[in-house]
């Protein structure tokens, strides 16, 4: 009916209206997303440009130095973490490539055969593997041969040579470089030997088992000017660099306290690690195995768990605490604490281990006025960060960064004022892979990163921090430069990670007088 | 063009104001992905489980397929709100708007003991608020008003002899 008396004339005022009625909408709609996008602006500029922070770029992967020159390797105990090395530089053992194609064909998401294959080739070969453990020595072997990185179909290469003493492999002519994974207490003896020989060496860390070892391997690696790099793979991290760079621009104010922490909750997580059920005093050669330390009857426990006894290990203090302060090391340049008191005891896992379950460490830097906390526990999962606490900011390290203003802050007391920033959300948030930062970053980002769904890229790629920490020192030893985890770095963590040690064991303060290079 | 049903006052008002608030959603869902430069689906398709969830998670794997989904993600966005709001070709924007919701909510569907993240943290078991957002999209649909309140009844209107 309307239709036909509104059929002469092109509009009625009538359509007019009720074809434009919601038109208004749209303006009140771009009003308040204009208020909200000059809201958000005000608050990006006002951090991240304000500061001068310009995370645009993707972190760069230096590219590789190959000569052409293929580098022959040799590895010195092929145990849990020989092989997440020997993966690393992209030989792994023909079952395991097997494994992870079959687990990829299951669920798209398992992405280690795609990130294994897409790793880069070192332009490596492995030509010595040395093993006190047959069956790990053998598995060695099978890794080195497996050039092709293919499965137990594949063509293998036969390029290496088991040695039962790895003073045997160290001087082999076809070896120029050595990487190195046996339990703590025979890096030292390990690194000193290589080092004569002129080798270079890639050790795992928790550097040495005792102080005086530390002095030993300083020593011999300064004098022999091989190319050394601490098995500290946080170094590649692409958060920490970022934060080193907010922490450089002053964006968190005076830093008086660092909360630094591990927490596990599984036997794995506890060091009771499988017994490897061929192991046997025929498969293993205990007594070499006891060489650098207190003689002790064979012990299967001993052998695999060796983390739990002082004999061979460094306890929490060496095995975790170094990771991070390692991190700690790089952002902030703490170098040797001052003063370490620490606590701790068996609390949770009485299987016989002499070694806490629990511990903490204090440590003091009064000339940087400011104390570094260690807290952990074996028995308890709960999730606690790395945490930088400055006057005006604290950051949350992880493969995210997070950082957060201080209520109390006198720089940002305007912005905090006018309610440009608050203490109840983040200020500045860094998710690797992501091109910026973003101020704005939502919590369902946020959430997504914390998941582990957003990667660590370098240029758009996933990749694996070992694989990039072993790439440097390999880069390194082409181009005679400095690794970033070098011998001055593994310094700091092996005499840091000592006080702490010593601290707890003689119940009292400790303290490191740097003159004198002395713990005292 | 015009639909046949008639609408009293109060039905029409309340139809249209739906109509609008809803597309005020899906436009500020679009605009503020297209604000923020480094948006992508590429986490909310990983982060999908339930029995499509391969099909998701092969859409972020490939770059080509997920800027394809990114760009339909912020530009469809806009153009439902947009068409949900001015009433102008609202029967397309809402069957847009029902496909691509429902697509969200089967990418994210409310199964028991999920352990990801439902849009805004809501709590839900089996329905939850994007399957219910399908199903006000589909009572737009059947009871269309763009013709009458929008600029489908200026557009669609004069080409009616
Ligand atoms: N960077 C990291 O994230 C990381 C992770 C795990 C372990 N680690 C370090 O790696 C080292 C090894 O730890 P693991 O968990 O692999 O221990 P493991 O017990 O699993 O492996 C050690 C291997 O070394 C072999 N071995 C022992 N003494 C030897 C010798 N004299 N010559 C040749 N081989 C010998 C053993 O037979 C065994 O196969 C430790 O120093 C540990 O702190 C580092």
């Amino acid at each position: 009916m309307e239709d036909k008396k509104n059929k002469k004339q092109a509009f009625s005022r009538r359509d007019l209206l009720k074809g434009f009625a919601t038109l208004p909408v749209i303006g009140a709609f771009g009003y308040g997303m204009f208020r909200e996008w000059n809201a958000d602006r005000l608050r990006q500029n006002s951090i991240a440009s304000e500061l001068g922070l310009n995370f645009d770029e993707h972190p760069i992967a230096v590219p590789s130095k190959s000569d052409g020159k293929t580098l022959r390797i040799g590895i010195i105990g092929y145990g849990i973490r020989g092989e997440q090395l020997m993966r690393a530089a992209g030989f792994s053992r023909p079952e395991l490539v097997d494994d992870w194609k079959r687990g990829a064909q299951r669920n798209v998401n398992d992405r280690r055969y795609g990130d294994y294959q897409e790793q880069e080739d070192l332009n490596i070969v492995i030509t010595a593997v040395c093993d006190l453990f047959d069956v790990h020595a053998e598995n060695a072997l099978k890794a080195a041969s497996n050039s092709n990185r293919s499965g137990v179909d594949g063509p293998m290469n036969q390029t290496a040579k088991r040695y039962r003493r790895y003073t045997d492999l160290i001087n082999a002519d076809d070896v120029d470089a050595v990487i190195i994974a046996t339990p703590d207490h025979w890096h030292a003896r390990m690194v000193v030997d290589a080092a004569k020989a002129g080798k270079h060496v890639y050790v795992e860390k928790g550097l040495t088992r005792t102080v005086e070892e530390v002095f030993d391997v300083r020593k011999a690696v300064k004098e022999s000017g091989i190319v050394m790099q601490l098995g500290h793979q946080g170094r590649q991290t692409a958060s920490y660099n970022k934060a080193k760079e907010i922490i450089d621009k002053d964006i968190l104010g005076k830093i008086s306290l660092i909360e630094v922490c591990t927490n596990r909750n599984d036997p794995n997580g506890a060091w009771v690690y499988d017994i490897h059920p061929n192991g046997s005093p025929e498969t293993i050669d205990w007594s070499q195995f006891v060489e650098p330390t207190n003689p002790h009857p064979f012990s299967l426990e001993r052998f695999f768990r060796w983390r739990c006894w002082w004999d061979y290990g460094t306890g929490l203090s060496g095995d975790l605490l170094t990771h991070e302060y390692d991190a700690l090391n790089q952002v902030l340049h703490l170098g040797i604490p001052h003063s370490t008191v620490a606590s701790g005891g068996v609390y949770f896992y009485k299987d016989g281990r002499e070694v806490p379950d629990v511990f903490q460490a204090v440590m003091e830097y009064p000339d940087r006025d400011l104390t570094f906390l260690y807290s952990a526990s074996l028995a308890s999962e709960r999730f606690r960060g790395k945490v930088i606490m400055g006057h005006d900011a604290s950051m949350e390290m992880e493969n995210t960064l997070t950082v957060t203003p201080d209520n109390r802050s006198t720089r940002y007391k305007d912005q905090l004022q006018a309610g440009v920033m608050s203490s109840d959300k983040p200020m500045i948030t860094y998710i690797p892979g992501k091109s910026n930062v973003d101020a704005v970053t939502s919590a369902t980002e946020q959430y997504f990163a914390s998941r582990g769904l957003l990667y660590t890229y370098v240029q758009g790629k996933r990749v694996d921090t070992t694989h990039l920490h072993i790439r440097e020192w390999l880069n390194c030893i082409r181009s005679g430069e400095q690794p970033s985890c070098n011998i001055d770095q593994a310094f700091e963590e092996a005499i840091t990670a000592h006080m702490a040690t010593i601290a707890l064991r003689e119940n009292r303060k400790v303290f490191w007088d740097a003159e004198s290079e002395k713990i005292v | 063009m015009k639909s046949e049903i008639s609408y009293s006052k109060a039905q029409l008002v309340i139809l249209v104001s739906s109509r609008v608030l809803i597309g005020w959603y899906c436009l500020y869902e679009g605009m503020i992905k297209w604000i923020n430069p480094s948006w992508s689906a590429f986490a909310f398709l990983n982060d999908s489980q339930g029995w499509l969830a391969p099909f998701f998670h092969s859409f972020a794997a490939n770059p080509t397929s997920l800027s394809v989904v990114n760009f339909l993600n912020i530009y469809g966005l806009i153009a439902i709100g947009l068409g949900l709001i001015l009433g102008l070709f609202t029967r397309m924007a809402t069957v847009s708007g029902i496909v691509l919701i429902f697509l969200y909510f089967l990418s994210h569907p409310a199964l028991i003991n999920t352990s990801y993240m439902l849009p805004s943290g809501e709590s839900a078991m089996w329905v939850n608020k994007n399957l219910i957002f399908v199903f006000l999209l589909l009572i737009l649909l059947v009871y269309p008003t763009g013709d009458r309140i929008g600029l489908d009844r200026l557009l669609f209107n004069r080409f009616k002899n």
